[in-house]
């Protein structure tokens, strides 16, 4: 029994099986990556652990239950955060408030609180912005606490969401494609983070990479997905050497990256 | 001429032409006309197509002024002479061609106002010579230094806003000083003059050292601050708590307009929590408008027998509770089927909301307790240890206490972990969900608020009016609301009285408007849409100013956290 | 299969439960006030059937007007609010040519031509209307967040009404009384009012005429296109721009014969003659499938005998007095339920893929 396990999951949308019966269980405290050629069902895969589709076969189990039928937000106040493939920030709040958003779940003032201002709901609201600056630190963005979210420039947009997604003090965190877009250094540092979060805070890391280079360095479990299936998993070394997947990737540049990884 | 924009030039003309045409055949400029800003100088009707020319001229002359200053003064000049032609044509156009058959304000009346009430030639002469004057206005101020023109501009603006806003003025003023400034119609010439002085130094010493006063202020200490702005506060209150005794008599109009507008910032204020910081477009709000009142009216009217045969009238403060409970539990109800639209389809589902209760109130088949197409006299006013209220005086104060109830409630939320969870939702749905928060909880609560705000206005408003009828709750009310939101600012808290200001207090005042006060609105929200979306006074205006404030304010928060535990 | 069951009531949310007892609530009331409704004999067949033929004709108009909002909609995904005011531009406009041809004695001596004549003068005018709107207040926000556009239609909807209002007055205008079109004919044994007649056919006609210019046109190849895939239909060469506009046009003309149409029936116009047809349409068009022409027809078409049914069949049946009233009521009622429970339509969406 892992942190997480994904057992025969199949979701499809009218004729197209987007994925096929696929079992992946991730071990607690490990960074599992899940590779494969665009359109391989990855992110509708993470869709499917956080809720935002429905599996229609299979089962998804998560600290010992089965969360597949949960609806996302429950899912979310259990332990699984995400960060998205093409940034998903609020870009209307400022930094600070989207992190602060993303400790909704461990908050409790409702309406009354604030209303009445109650001595528990300050104390409350200033622990909780203490604690976002603190994750902000960590991602070396408090400077920038309050400018809006949609003025950051790229590579520091990832961060907040990764911030962010933190602040939901996960067991698991799914990262979807976390150096796209990023230049040599960012990617290094990025994947320092990540280590990072695996090493201090004990997070479960479940990747989606396209950057093999990254994915051979962290993973300790890389799953390779092809048009919905799992057709390989093991470590890095084993995947590298393995004739199926260079057989998925074949013709593709990231085929050179597997051999320079090499 | 080498260089010279011809195409846009003539372009400008020909836009500048049309809605110059538009705003003449449509009534607007005629019935402007009957109202003078400065006594036999210049109506608003004048000064609207004026405003036309100068637009056009300007933007003309911009393109123009790149090449050559010069240029920029001809391309307003043939603007405004093309607009003028135009506008000589429909005016000679209008009796031979008997226009009025079809354009119901193709009137002789509109000729006559054309042509500055002369008569042929003379009066084209004479259009012609203010239209291309006030082209080469246009281009005189594009060429300008902008720290000349904009003092410039916003004292001309000042000076006819004072002289629109005569008939308050004029009645508050003591009578001596109305006297110089103000005439049985608009302002003075000397008067005018010297208000254009005045504004116009006052704006330009606002330039010269208006930055240097806030740079100071923003160097004080935050606890100063913090006691200036609440000092600030204070003193507004105490201003606007004196106002009513002050104005006495006089001010019975003053306070009829301020407490409709004070109406409409309340409402404002409870869609702005449902539009502007959960970002669900309600364009049903009405609704709960009429929720509220009527439910004020059904418990307190003397009339409806079907109903006082089970409850007696009961008084105002003993109903409110009732209203306010029946607005917020129409909150939830219309609120719960909405839950998993989005977007457009929310708001045609709200609007059919709005429609169906319109429908319902105004039938025969409920007659017996809501009154049908009459409506209900006799709703209960408010009443303190004895005395009711009557006047808008009286009113006003409650109208302020219901205000205040309502910047309470955004203030305090906004930024409170609901107001966070509000505005995710706005932001992006699916990630506010995948963050943890409860979207049904979190839209209903959003909606319930909403509606029990309109619903206190709504209960004030029924009250104040002792009889309520269903033709005041149409669809027009909700877009009256979403308009002056739009206007100021969607989720801004000043931009909700800013928008309420403009857009229900000028209609007010100025009743020439009041016909046209639709398509005003409707010209507003498409040119706010496409030109200034974040409103007049933009809600995010304050992240500028935290951008500044980033360093301080971090020691600031961890001081103060520090400080809390 | 008892699994599958299961596994569905688990995931019930409290908010499906709401909607679901609302649902059966309503469709037990329409059951039990239609069957006592039927039964009282308050009505004889044949009023029936005048009450399903008024709704066909009127159905048509909705169709007619349904087709502008669906195709908008189709190609640039918002809802064209001001649609309505295209609607009624047209024939407000009209008026005018119509009653000088009255006043010249043209309508008896010639009313078809007359009749074409108002119904090209309407058209015009409307797709006129129709392109300007799209060009001034909806390109410059193409790309906007959703709410963006929908404002500004709000905004130009009203805008355009007072426009109307200012320019022609505030009055009810009367359309001239065509003599033609007195009296009824006797179809199938029925004796059918002329102007029903007619209305429907043409509504059917101009539908067909309409349809077949999008399917088999090159323009309607392109609106189509550019309403499946904007990139891919720009990459292919088409002038989206020119197509938008096009896209206007159609459902502009569409509107303004179902301007004149409506005006046929109910013999007059006014400024704010637009705004409840047009929800009404709006209605059949997302009732039909947004996006979806044959389903705007349909949907049009349905909508028009359920109001028309409506307040004879259930809500009398229920005891509602002058339930005439709530004719609308019922229109709007079934859009919200529409728009809550079945918001791709019956026949099913077609939009096009976003950007």
């Amino acid at each position: 029994m892992g942190a997480l396990d994904i057992i025969n999951v199949t979701k499809r949308f009218g004729g197209l099986v987007a994925v096929n019966d696929v079992t992946i269980i991730v071990e607690p405290q490990t960074i599992h990556s899940i590779i494969g050629p665009n359109g391989a069902g990855k992110t509708t895969l993470f869709n499917c652990i956080t809720g935002f589709y429905r599996a229609d076969e299979g089962e998804i189990i998560f600290d010992g239950e089965p969360i597949q039928y949960l609806p996302p937000d429950e899912i979310a106040r259990m332990g699984i955060a995400r960060t998205y493939q093409n940034i998903r920030l609020f870009s209307n709040l400022t930094v600070l408030e989207n992190v602060l958003v993303g400790m909704h779940s461990h908050l409790h003032s409702w309406f009354i609180e604030p209303i009445l201002g109650l001595a528990s709901y300050k104390r409350e609201e200033a622990e909780a912005r203490e604690e976002a600056m603190r994750l902000l630190e960590f991602v070396e963005l408090e400077d920038k606490a309050f400018f809006l979210s949609k003025n950051l420039p790229y590579g520091e947009q990832r961060r907040l969401e990764i911030a962010r997604a933190l602040a939901l003090k996960p067991k698991v965190l799914l990262l979807d494609e976390p150096t796209a877009g990023m230049n040599p250094r960012e990617t290094e540092e990025t994947m320092a983070l990540i280590r990072r979060l695996r090493d201090e805070r004990g997070i479960t890391i479940v990747l989606i990479e396209h950057d093999m280079k990254v994915v051979m360095n962290i993973s300790d479990v890389i799953s390779v997905l092809d048009y919905g299936q799992k057709i390989a998993e093991g470590t890095p070394l084993e995947i590298r050497t393995n004739p199926r997947v260079i057989e998925a990737y074949l013709g593709r540049g990231a085929a050179m990256g597997l051999s320079e990884a090499a | 001429m080498r260089g010279f924009p011809w195409r846009e030039t003539i372009r400008a003309g020909l836009l500048g032409s049309v809605v110059a045409l538009h705003v003449s055949l449509v009534g607007m400029v005629e019935a402007f006309s009957r109202r003078e800003i400065v006594k036999d100088v210049v109506t608003l009707g004048q000064l609207l197509l004026l405003l036309v020319v100068l637009s056009a001229g300007y933007w003309a002359a911009s393109k123009a002024s790149k090449r050559n200053k010069v240029y920029g003064l001809l391309a307003g000049l043939i603007v405004g002479v093309i607009i003028g032609l135009v506008l000589a044509a429909l005016a000679l156009s209008i009796k031979p061609l008997h226009m009025r058959q079809v354009f119901a304000n193709a009137s002789r009346g509109l000729t006559r106002v054309l042509l500055f009430n002369k008569k042929g030639l003379a009066g084209v002469a004479t259009l012609l010579a203010v239209m291309g004057g006030g082209g080469l206005v246009a281009g005189l101020l594009e060429i300008l230094p902008s720290r000349v023109r904009r003092p410039l501009l916003y004292a001309l603006t000042a000076a006819l806003t004072l002289g629109l806003l005569r008939d308050i003025f004029a009645v508050i003023l003591p009578r001596s000083i109305s006297r110089f400034f103000y005439t049985s119609s608009g302002l003075t010439v000397k008067g005018a003059v010297v208000l254009v002085v005045a504004w116009a130094l006052y704006f330009t010493a606002s330039e010269m050292w208006g930055q240097r006063v806030r740079s100071s202020l923003e160097a004080l200490p935050p606890s100063q601050q913090k006691t200036l702005r609440w000092g600030s506060y204070l003193v507004a209150l105490i201003i606007l708590l004196i106002l009513p005794p002050l104005l006495g008599e006089r001010g019975g109009y003053v306070f009829e307009v301020l407490d409709i507008v004070g109406i409409y910032i309340v409402m404002g204020l409870g869609l702005n929590i449902v539009v502007g910081f959960a970002g669900l477009l309600d364009l049903g709000y009405v609704a709960f408008f009429a929720i509220g009142a009527y439910t004020m009216a059904v418990l307190t009217t003397p009339e409806l027998p079907a109903v006082r045969q089970y409850i007696p009238p009961l008084d105002f403060w003993e109903a409110l509770p009732f209203a306010l409970l029946a607005s917020l539990l129409s909150g939830i109800i219309l609120g719960v089927p909405v839950l998993k639209t989005r977007g457009d389809y929310l708001a045609i589902i709200t609007l059919g909301f709005g429609e169906i209760i319109r429908l319902l109130v105004i039938s025969d088949a409920l007659k017996p307790i809501l009154g049908g197409a009459q409506g209900i006299t006799g709703v209960a006013r408010p009443h303190l240890l004895g005395w009711a209220a009557k006047t808008p005086q009286d009113f006003f104060y409650f109208i302020l206490v219901a205000i205040a109830i309502g910047f309470f409630i955004s203030v305090r939320l906004k930024d409170s972990r609901l107001g966070r969870a509000w505005k995710a939702i706005r932001e992006d749905e699916d990630v506010a969900i995948a963050m943890g928060i409860d979207h049904v909880a979190t839209k209903l609560t959003a909606f319930a608020t909403g509606a029990t705000l309109a619903g206190l206005s709504g209960a004030i408003f029924s009250s104040k009016l002792f009889s309520i009828a269903p033709h005041s709750f149409n669809i027009l009310i909700s877009i009256y609301v979403l308009s002056l939101l739009i206007v100021g600012g969607i989720g801004s808290l000043p931009g909700v009285v800013v928008g309420a200001f403009a857009l229900v207090g000028l209609p007010e005042l100025l009743r020439e408007f009041a016909e046209y006060r639709m398509l005003v609105y409707g010209a507003a929200l498409v040119v706010m849409m496409i030109y200034r979306p974040e409103g007049l006074w933009p809600e995010t205006l304050h992240v500028a100013e935290y951008k500044h404030h980033t360093s301080s304010t971090t020691e600031a928060t961890t001081a103060s956290a520090g400080a809390g535990k | 299969m008892l699994e599958r069951i299961r596994v569905r009531l688990r995931h019930l949310s409290g908010t499906d439960i709401a909607l679901w007892l609302i649902s059966v609530v309503l469709v037990v009331l329409i059951v039990v006030g239609s069957y006592r409704s039927l039964t009282s004999g308050r009505y004889t067949v044949r009023q029936w059937m005048d009450f399903v033929i008024f709704g066909l004709a009127q159905g048509g108009v909705y169709a007619l007007i349904a087709l502008g909002y669906t195709m908008v909609y189709g190609v640039l995904q918002m809802i064209n609010f001001a649609h309505s005011e295209v609607f009624m531009s047209g024939p407000f406009t009209a008026y005018f040519v119509a009653n000088a041809l009255d006043k010249a004695g043209y309508f008896d001596s010639h009313p078809i031509i007359s009749l074409a004549i108002v119904f090209v003068v309407a058209m015009t005018v409307s797709m006129f209307v129709a392109v300007v709107l799209e060009m001034l207040a909806y390109r410059p926000l193409r790309g906007s967040p959703r709410l963006v556009p929908l404002i500004t239609a709000i905004g130009a909807s009203f805008f355009l009404q007072y426009t109307f209002r200012g320019l022609y007055g505030s009055g009810v205008k009367a359309y001239p009384d065509i003599a033609m079109l007195h009296g009824t004919w006797n179809i199938a044994g029925l004796n059918i009012q002329k102007t029903l007649v007619v209305v429907f056919i043409a509504a059917i006609l101009l539908l067909v005429g309409l349809y077949t210019f999008v399917q088999k046109t090159k323009v309607g190849m392109g609106i189509r296109s550019v309403a499946e895939d904007q990139q891919a239909a720009a990459l292919m060469g088409v002038d989206v721009d020119r197509m938008i506009s096009m896209t206007f046009a159609v459902g502009g003309a569409g509107a303004g014969a179902a301007g004149v149409l409506y005006a046929l029936i109910f013999k007059q116009v006014h400024f704010f003659m637009g705004f409840v047809p047009g929800i009404k349409a709006f209605t059949a068009a997302v009732l039909g499938g947004i996006g979806n022409i044959p389903g705007a027809m349909l949907g049009g078409l349905f909508l028009g005998v359920f109001e028309s049914l409506g307040p004879s069949l259930f809500l009398e049946g229920l005891g509602v007095p002058a339930s005439y009233q709530l004719k609308d009521a019922i229109a709007f009622t079934m859009l919200v339920l529409v728009l809550i429970f079945r918001p791709t339509g019956i026949l099913g969406e077609r939009i096009a893929k976003r950007a």
